[in-house]
């Protein structure tokens, strides 16, 4: 179960990458793994503004469909449309080339977990 | 007699190629002038290639959709245990009454006074529902369980309207079926989830916090998806009601209680039945289905119309009503299931239903007893006529929930319902119905745990079942991620 250090995680297992004014977000290693193979993926309009904690969009695998929620509150800039040919990207890749959108704003508002944080949490989890 | 094993049924145009041809009509003499499509049609509109009709005879077409059904498996051929489904027997004597003629050749348009029979099937059914939910007011017209619930939320509604009030929230508990949140969307509210308690029941703090004067109702299913009773269910029910909120019930697991519980005294205001569930009517393609709704004092004036009234001249249909929510489906629902259901109820009498309840009850609990430590149980309060397992204890042989279902088609039994409710994660639904005889229950649990055995001893050959049905394991997530619904002449060969 990989756990990059560079990243801040949400206890709603979503990862977040600030870059610049921009924060990318993804979901992490243990939730692709938790839904199963990803077979189609619901994306935001660019444009579109959400509050901490509002749905995203969604997750639709072979056993369910589950929602990804805002980490943070911004407006979308750009989603990752590869996912509409490469659902499996989000299994194969959930750090790197399964992210899923990216928005503007900061991590202000949200509440993440550090690397160490969440492996503790995912702990928590499953005990 | 040996039986020709079926191993593909080639679809009607794999199997046209390069064979003799054949007709299986014939067309009568053409009796006027033969035109050719250019004289008539735009060239846009013309086919230029091959449509690849199929030339095969009657006979190929029967021996095609024969072979078909013996590939399927159905509630005649034995267990059937999908959790939540109650896939219990169809008795022939519903079949019978409803191939009356009386019944199966009336037109919807005859008059009134033709169809008396008719009307007082479907008042007698009314009161037959009512009595057995404890609850004053019923239609029949919603055509499915999901139906019924988009006509309860709107008389809710309706009767929130009728106050001035305009809520935005319908509560739905996490393990609940996802028709009720779909329901409450679809009726314009938005749905908000409601955690469970650590016994698999509603969270009665976290409902407290969340019932304020924004929430129009909370849908809830008794006993819940894990077959567990709301122990809780009048302090639930006097939570909402005292803060303007009304209760909807979802029936779907009204087979556990028939004769023992009535919905009505639990504060229910609204409640579905299915009557391919509890009432024996066929499921799927069987036939149409039928969601009635039985409702409180409260929602009554708001039932739709047309309704059937009864006074000293027999029965008639209301069609006016100002405070109704108006019709939710043509003429009065699928009417011969609604005759199909009346049979089973009358068939069994008060008596007959209460045992039918209780055996499924019995049966689900043999299950649970006896499945119980080979599989895991995630939630072990006292359950009714269904029982969730979870894969827990065979994923540490790298065996799934999924594997498990397959291999049970090698021992000759459909799976049970897989991966729900949600809070169980790997969750194994199982739901016997109580229709089938206990030697039957016996060799299903029986093939269960010589399944459990196989995930320890041989976990691979679980991971790759099944391995004795006519089509293999099929990859689901390919099938999902490249849907492909059609055939056409380049998937020839």
């Amino acid at each position: 179960m990989t756990i990059p250090v560079d990243l801040m995680y949400a206890r709603s297992h979503e990862w977040i990458k600030i870059e610049g004014d921009s924060v990318s977000v993804g979901i992490s290693h243990y939730a692709q793994d938790q839904l199963g193979e990803v077979v189609y993926v619901e994306l935001p309009e660019v444009g579109t503004a959400f509050a901490v904690g509002d749905e995203l969009g969604t997750l639709e695998s072979v056993k369910a469909v589950s929602e990804f929620l805002a980490p943070v509150a911004g407006e979308v800039l750009e989603v990752n449309t590869r996912l509409e040919d490469e659902p499996n990207l989000v299994n194969d890749d959930p750090y790197g080339n399964g992210w899923l959108v990216k928005l503007s704003g900061s991590a202000e508002g949200g509440e993440f977990l550090d690397a160490a944080g969440y492996k503790e949490f995912l702990e928590q989890e499953s005990a | 007699m040996k039986r020709r094993a079926i191993r593909s049924e080639p679809l009607f145009f794999e199997r046209n190629s390069r064979r003799v041809r054949r007709q299986g009509y014939l067309l009568p003499v053409l009796d006027v002038p033969e035109v050719t499509p250019s004289e008539v049609l735009p060239p846009e509109l013309i086919r230029k290639p091959d449509p690849h009709f199929p030339d095969i005879s009657e006979m190929e077409v029967v021996q095609h959709f024969h072979r078909l059904s013996q590939l399927n498996y159905a509630v005649d051929e034995g267990l059937y245990p999908l959790g939540s489904c109650t896939m219990k027997y169809n008795p022939r004597i519903n079949e019978e009454i409803a191939r009356l003629p009386g019944f199966a050749s009336l037109h919807p348009l005859q008059p009134q006074s033709q169809i008396q029979g008719a009307l007082r099937l479907i008042w007698e059914l009314e009161e037959s529902l009512k009595a057995i939910t404890g609850m004053p007011g019923a239609t029949l017209q919603p055509a499915a369980g999901a139906h019924g619930e988009l006509t309860g939320i709107l008389m809710i509604r309706k009767a929130l309207e009728a106050r001035g009030e305009k809520r935005e929230i319908v509560l739905v508990p996490d393990s609940a079926h996802g028709t009720n949140p779909a329901t409450a969307t679809f009726a314009g509210y938005r749905a908000q989830e409601i955690p469970s308690a650590d016994d698999g029941t509603v969270d009665l703090g976290a409902l407290d916090r969340m019932m304020d004067d924004t929430v129009a109702a909370l849908m809830l299913t008794v006993p819940n998806t894990l077959g567990i009773f709301e122990h809780q269910i009048l302090e639930i029910a006097d939570l909402v009601h005292s803060r303007g909120g009304f209760i909807y019930m979802d029936g779907a697991n009204l087979n556990s209680f028939v004769g023992r519980a009535l919905p009505g005294l639990m504060g229910a205001d609204a409640m579905h039945i299915n009557l391919h569930k509890t009432f024996s009517t066929p499921h799927g393609g069987g036939g149409p289905g039928a969601g009635p709704v039985t409702v409180s004092e409260a929602l009554l004036p708001h039932l739709p119309v047309p309704k059937v009234q009864r006074d000293d001249n027999g029965f008639e249909l209301l069609w006016k009503d100002p405070a109704s929510i108006g019709q939710m489906r043509g003429f009065y629902g699928n009417f011969l299931i609604l005759v199909r259901a009346l049979t089973y109820i009358w068939s069994l009498g008060a008596e007959g239903l209460r045992s039918m309840s209780d055996v499924a009850v019995l049966y689900a609990n043999l299950v649970r007893h006896r499945l119980n430590g080979a599989y895991h149980l995630k939630f072990d309060a006292p359950s009714l006529h269904e029982v969730v397992f979870d894969d827990s204890i065979q994923t540490r042989h790298e065996v799934h929930n999924v594997d498990i279902a397959k291999r049970l088609l090698d021992y000759g039994f459909h799976p049970p319902t897989m991966s729900f409710p949600l809070i169980v994660h790997g969750a194994l639904m199982i739901e016997p119905a109580e229709s089938v005889a206990p030697d039957e229950i016996e060799a299903f649990c029986d093939a269960m745990l010589a399944i459990a055995e196989e995930a320890e001893s041989d976990p691979g050959l679980v991971r790759s079942a099944p391995h004795d049905t006519p089509v293999g394991r099929v990859d689901e997530v390919r099938a999902a991620r490249n849907l492909k619904v059609t055939w056409t002449p380049d998937d020839e060969g």
